[in-house]
């Protein structure tokens, strides 16, 4: 019951935080509200019990991301220019895939029942067997370092490629590891309060 | 960021602890939540927050771009060895149970040194985009 409440607070200012994400102009705003989108996205895993999703994103979603974001703003604009058109065509994409999706969760079992497909294949192995195989409490880690380590490896891979592009993208010339050492602007990033002075 | 003495104070107290506490959720992911991935956003994080209040010049001196950019490889090295390492003593890759006296032991070890690399990527990673980002021309 009382999950229940807090699923719906959540939701609630979820829904809250995106409807203003949509109507603000100002990007700072916005990189904040997303930050904050992100922090209750996280409660919201807790509440679902998926404390290792939640960490990751609590510190991914609100944590990293949002300082990539500031960091965009301070070499763009503060401010996104009005739509030049109406928004009849997405609005309409959006509601019909939206009303899709929603009408495919009826198809899905409860949300913990016992008898859904998820819960019946690997994941009682994992359970029953990973404590006496891998003999790690956590069965999270178990299942993502040991049972899964090839995808997690290829994660890794994710993560290197995603440094590589970026390094290639907004590194300067050659042989000087990566344009990094580039003169730097001392304090390119201090704008952090939004007001366009650096204090 | 200079003239902000709270926050310069307070960030100052606070880095180690985010340090530390990175290094908690590194090495008791197999305990508790937390692992290598959490782990190195929350070091890299420690780095961030002394680029944005000392300055970039002055981050770049802690953790130097050459050193940084070489640990974002290093990582997946040492991810990709420890399969190796499982192939080399007989197993298949990536299997840990090989690398120690008993598979649970080899288990724990492997998964141990693939978490490290996880978290050096990762870390490395999100402090290489965070020094691009940041330290570019408007």
């Amino acid at each position: 019951m009382i999950i229940t409440l807090i699923d719906i607070i959540l939701l609630t200012f979820m829904g809250a935080t995106a409807i203003a994400i949509l109507r603000l102009r100002s990007l700072f705003a916005v990189v904040m509200l997303s930050g904050i989108y992100s922090l209750l996205a996280a409660s919201m895993f807790v509440a679902l019990d998926a404390v290792d999703v939640a960490f990751t994103e609590a510190a991914v979603g609100a944590g990293i991301s949002t300082v990539l974001m500031m960091a965009t703003l301070a070499l763009t604009g503060e401010r996104e220019r009005p739509a030049a058109h109406t928004a009849w065509l997405p609005i309409a994409v959006v509601t019909v895939t939206g009303a899709a999706l929603l009408y495919a969760t009826f198809d899905m079992p409860p949300f913990g029942a016992a008898d859904a497909p998820v819960n019946l294949r690997v994941a009682p192995r994992y359970l029953n067997d990973s404590f006496g195989e891998v003999g790690l409490p956590n069965v999270v880690t178990s299942v993502l370092a040991s049972y899964r380590g090839y995808d997690t490896l290829g994660e890794v891979t994710v993560i290197f490629t995603a440094a590589v592009a970026v390094m290639i993208l907004l590194g300067g010339r050659k042989g000087d590891d990566a344009g990094i050492k580039n003169e730097p602007p001392k304090e390119k990033l201090a704008d952090n309060d939004g007001d366009g002075d650096t204090a | 960021m200079k003239h902000h003495r709270v926050l310069r104070i307070v960030s100052k107290l606070l880095i180690p602890f985010i340090m530390l506490f990175a290094l908690y959720v590194q090495f008791h992911g197999d305990f508790g939540p937390g692992g290598g991935f959490q782990a190195g956003v929350i070091l890299a994080s420690a780095f961030i927050l002394y680029g944005l209040i000392f300055g970039l010049e002055n981050a770049r001196k802690v953790a130097p771009p050459a050193v940084v950019t070489r640990l974002v490889a290093a990582g997946v090295l040492i991810y990709a060895a420890t399969g190796y390492a499982g192939l080399l003593k007989g197993g298949n890759f990536l299997d840990y149970g090989v690398l120690g006296a008993t598979p649970v032991a080899g288990q724990h070890l492997g998964i141990l040194i693939i978490e490290f690399g996880v978290g050096t990527t990762v870390a490395a990673s999100m402090i290489t985009i965070f020094f691009l980002f940041a330290g570019r021309e408007r």
